[in-house]
C-alpha cells in the first residue's frame, strides 16, 4: 500500500512538469506583447530593452523557464504586471476564496446526490426516483451563468433577500461563514455552482448503486438474512470508486471552471483573477493562476486515486 | 403449528412444501415456473433436485427464502420449515431467518461474494447481524468455519479477499458463511457446477460430512446425476416446473418409473462432462408462458400416447414413498431394458 503511494506520489511529477512547461509556455502562446501593454506607445527602443531585462525577457527561452520554475519552487510567481504584488498572494488569496465555495458546493451536491440517490436506487420509479431523475436533467441542461443571473434577479433585485455581489464590506480579508454579515455573500455564488455537480453526481451515484444492486453478491446478503440498510452499505461501498471518481472531478471543475459564476457574483476568487489577468494581458498573474490552478487538478487527481485504492481491493495495491 | 411435545416417534419434517406455484407476471406474459411442487425434508436429509435448465429448480429454493421480486411474482401453496411458515412471515420475521435457519449456497462462488470486503467481515457479518456477538467473537467463529471447511492457511484466507482465492476456496468460503449460524436447512444451488471435477468432489466431500456433522437438511440442486448419486437420500426430479419423479435415491436412480428421468440416465451414461449431459434427450424444454393441459413432457416422450396430451397425469405410487407422474409407467420398466427410451 506504502509503496503504491509513493509510486503514485512519483508519478505526480513529470505531470506537474508537463503543467510548468504548458503555463510557461503561456507568454509565447498568448497574443499580443506584454511589454507592450506596460510602455506608453511611443516608449524608445531603450525603454523595451530595459523593460525586458527587468523581468527577464532577455535571455534565452529554455533558460528563462528554468529561472522561472525554480523560482516558482520556492513560491515566487513574480510580480503582477498590473499591480506589482507578489503573485503568489493574489493567487493564493482567490484560491482560498474559491476553494471554499468549491468545497462547499461538492460536499453539498455529494450529500444530496446520495440520499436522493440511495431512495432512487432502492426504489426505482418513486417519488425520489422521479425527484433526483428531475434534479439530474435540471442540473445537466442548466447552463450556470443563466441560473446565476435568474438567481441575482429573483434573491437579489426582486425580492431583495440577498446581496448580489462580492464579499461584504471587508472583502474576503474580513470574511467568515460564521456571520450572516458575510455568510449572506457566498449563498447565491453557492447555490448556482452546486445545481450541475449535484445532477450529475446524483445520476452516477443512482445508476452506480442501481448497478451494484443488481449483482449476484447482492442476492447472497439478502440470503445472510442482512437488512436492507445493511445491503446498502455493501453497494455503496462497491460504487464508491466510481462515485470518488465522479467527485473529484466535479470538484476539479469547480475550482478551475467557476469563471461564470464568480464573475457574476463578482466572487474575489481565481475565476475571477484569470477574467481580470486575461482582458488586462497580466502575463504573470496569468501563469500563476493557471498554474495553481492546474496543481489543484493534481492533487485532487491524486486523492481520489488513492482514496480508490483504499477502498477497492482489486485495484492492485502493490 | 404442530405440537412438537406430541410423545409420537414419528419425525415430523424439517421442510413441508404443499403445493407450490409460482408465477413470474410481466405486462407481455406470465411465468409459470413452478407448478404444485410439493416434497419433504427430514432432519439430516439430503434431497437432490436435479431437472434441465429452465425447470424451475432455482426458483423453488428461492422460494424458501422468499427471494424473488415482490412485486413481480405471485406465490400460492404452504411451505413449513422448522416451525416456520415461511407464507405468514413479515419481512422482518423472514430476515431473522435467513442466514439462521436457513442458509444458501449459490453456484458462482466468483460473484456470489462481495469484490470489496474480506472473506472474514463476510462470514462475521453473518454471525453480529444473527447472534448479536462483538466483532472479534464473530471473527472466531469466522475461523473456526474456515477450518470446518478445510481451507488451508485459514488465518489469512480471513484476511483475503474473494478474487484473492480459488474457485475451489471461494466457494469453501462461501460454505462457511453459509454454515456460520448452523442452519437447520441448507440451500446448495449447483453448488459445484462452476468448478472442476477433482475440486468438485472435495467440495462436495466437505459438505456431506458437516451436513452429517450438523444433522441439517439440505436441498441440494445439481445437473449431474454423478453428483446426486454420491450426496442424495432421497432425490426429486424436475420437469417444466413440476416434481415428476420422487423417491430415495436408489428408488429413482436404479428403477426409474418416469420416461424422462430414464432418458436423463440414459444420457448420462457415457460423457460425464457437467452441464452438457441431459440436453443429450432430443427437443427441448416448453416454453412455460404456453404451458399445455397434458404431460409437459408428452411431445418429447417416445412412449407419449394420446391422453397424455389431454390432461397431467395424478401421481402413481410405487411404494416406499416412490412416486413418478405418468401415464405410461407400467411401459417405462420394460423400454429401460430394452434401451430404447
Ligand atoms: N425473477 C424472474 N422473473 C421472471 N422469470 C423468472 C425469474 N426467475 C426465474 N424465471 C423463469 O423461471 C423459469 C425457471 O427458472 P429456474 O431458474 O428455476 O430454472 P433452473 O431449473 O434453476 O435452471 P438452471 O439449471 O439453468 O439453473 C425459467 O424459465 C426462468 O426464465
Ligand atoms: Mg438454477
Amino acid at each position: 500500500m506504502w509503496l503504491y503511494v509513493a509510486r503514485r506520489l512519483f508519478l505526480t511529477i513529470p505531470i506537474g512538469l508537463g503543467v510548468t512547461i504548458i503555463c510557461f509556455a503561456l507568454v509565447y502562446l498568448a497574443p499580443g506583447d506584454p511589454i507592450q501593454s506596460l510602455l506608453p506607445p511611443d516608449a524608445s527602443e531603450a525603454d523595451k530593452i530595459a523593460i525586458k531585462k527587468a523581468y527577464g525577457l532577455d535571455e534565452p527561452i529554455p533558460v528563462q523557464y528554468v529561472v522561472w520554475l525554480g523560482k516558482a519552487l520556492i513560491g515566487d510567481l513574480g510580480k503582477s504586471i498590473q499591480t506589482n504584488r507578489p503573485v503568489i498572494d493574489e493567487v493564493m488569496r482567490a484560491f482560498g476564496n474559491t476553494i471554499t465555495i468549491a468545497v462547499i458546493s461538492v460536499v453539498l451536491a455529494m450529500g444530496i446526490a446520495l440520499v436522493l440517490g440511495i431512495i432512487a436506487a432502492i426504489k426505482v420509479g418513486s417519488w425520489a426516483d422521479r425527484l433526483s431523475t428531475a434534479i439530474a436533467v435540471l442540473g445537466i441542461s442548466v447552463p450556470t451563468f443563466w441560473l446565476g443571473v435568474v438567481l441575482v434577479i429573483v434573491f437579489s433585485v426582486n425580492l431583495g433577500w440577498l446581496p448580489a455581489t462580492g464579499m461584504g464590506e471587508g472583502g474576503s480579508e474580513d470574511f467568515s461563514f460564521l456571520e450572516w454579515e458575510s455568510l449572506q455573500y457566498a449563498i447565491l455564488p453557492i447555490i448556482a455552482m452546486t445545481l450541475t455537480p449535484l445532477g450529475i453526481l446524483m445520476r452516477t451515484t443512482r445508476s452506480t448503486l442501481a448497478e451494484i444492486l443488481g449483482q449476484d453478491f447482492i442476492q447472497t446478503l439478502r440470503a445472510k438474512g442482512l437488512s436492507e440498510w445493511q445491503i446498502i452499505v455493501h453497494a455503496i461501498w462497491n460504487g464508491a470508486p466510481q462515485i470518488l471518481a465522479m467527485l473529484g472531478l466535479q470538484l476539479g471543475y469547480l475550482v478551475g471552471g467557476s469563471i461564470l459564476v464568480e464573475t457574476i457574483f463578482t466572487w474575489p476568487g481565481t475565476g475571477f483573477v484569470l477574467n481580470t489577468a486575461i482582458l488586462t494581458r497580466d502575463i504573470p498573474l496569468l501563469q500563476g493562476t493557471i498554474l495553481v490552478l492546474a496543481m489543484a487538478f493534481v492533487l485532487i487527481n491524486l486523492i481520489v486515486d488513492l482514496l480508490q485504492t483504499l477502498v477497492d481491493p482489486r485495484i492492485k495495491r502493490t | 403449528m404442530a405440537d412438537t411435545n406430541n410423545p409420537t416417534p414419528p419425525k415430523r419434517p424439517l421442510v413441508e412444501v404443499r403445493d407450490l406455484n409460482v408465477n413470474f407476471v410481466s405486462r407481455e406474459a406470465t411465468v409459470r415456473a413452478v407448478n404444485g411442487v410439493s416434497f419433504d425434508v427430514m432432519p439430516g436429509e439430503v434431497l437432490c433436485i436435479i431437472g434441465e435448465s429452465g425447470s424451475g429448480k432455482s426458483v423453488t429454493m428461492r422460494s424458501l427464502m422468499q427471494l424473488h421480486p415482490k412485486k413481480r411474482t405471485r406465490i400460492t401453496g404452504s411451505m413449513r420449515v422448522g416451525d416456520h411458515d415461511i407464507m405468514a412471515l413479515s419481512d422482518k420475521e423472514m430476515n431473522a431467518v435467513r442466514g439462521r435457519v436457513i442458509s444458501m449456497v449459490f453456484q458462482e462462488p466468483m460473484t456470489a461474494l462481495d469484490p470489496v470486503y474480506t472473506i472474514g467481515d463476510q462470514i462475521a457479518e453473518t454471525v453480529m447481524r444473527h447472534e448479536g456477538v462483538s466483532k472479534a467473537a464473530a471473527m472466531e467463529r469466522a475461523l473456526e468455519l474456515m477450518q470446518m471447511v478445510k481451507v488451508p492457511s485459514p488465518e489469512r484466507r480471513l484476511k483475503a479477499y474473494p478474487h484473492e482465492l480459488s474457485g475451489g476456496l471461494r466457494q469453501r468460503a462461501m460454505m462457511a458463511v453459509a454454515l456460520s449460524c448452523r442452519p437447520a436447512l441448507l440451500l446448495a444451488d449447483e453448488p459445484t457446477t462452476a468448478l472442476d471435477a477433482t475440486v468438485q468432489i472435495q467440495v462436495l466431500i466437505v459438505l456431506r460430512k458437516l451436513q452429517e456433522q450438523f444433522g441439517m437438511g439440505v436441498i441440494f440442486v445439481t445437473h449431474d446425476l454423478g453428483v446426486a448419486a454420491q450426496i442424495a437420500d432421497k432425490v426429486a426430479v424436475m420437469y417444466a416446473g413440476r416434481i415428476i419423479e420422487y423417491g430415495s435415491v436408489k428408488d429413482v436412480l436404479l428403477k426409474p418409473k418416469h420416461p424422462y428421468t430414464l432418458g436423463l440416465m440414459a444420457s448420462t451414461v457415457h460423457g460425464q462432462n457437467r452441464d452438457q449431459d441431459i440436453d443429450a434427450i432430443p427437443g427441448s424444454p416448453p416454453d412455460m408462458r404456453f404451458l399445455a393441459p397434458g404431460c409437459s413432457f408428452a411431445p418429447r416422450c417416445k412412449l407419449a400416447q394420446p391422453e397424455c396430451l389431454a390432461s397431467f397425469p395424478e401421481p402413481n405410487d410405487h411404494g416406499n414413498g416412490h412416486m413418478s407422474r405418468c401415464f405410461r409407467t407400467a411401459a417405462t420398466t420394460p423400454a429401460m431394458e430394452m434401451g430404447i427410451a
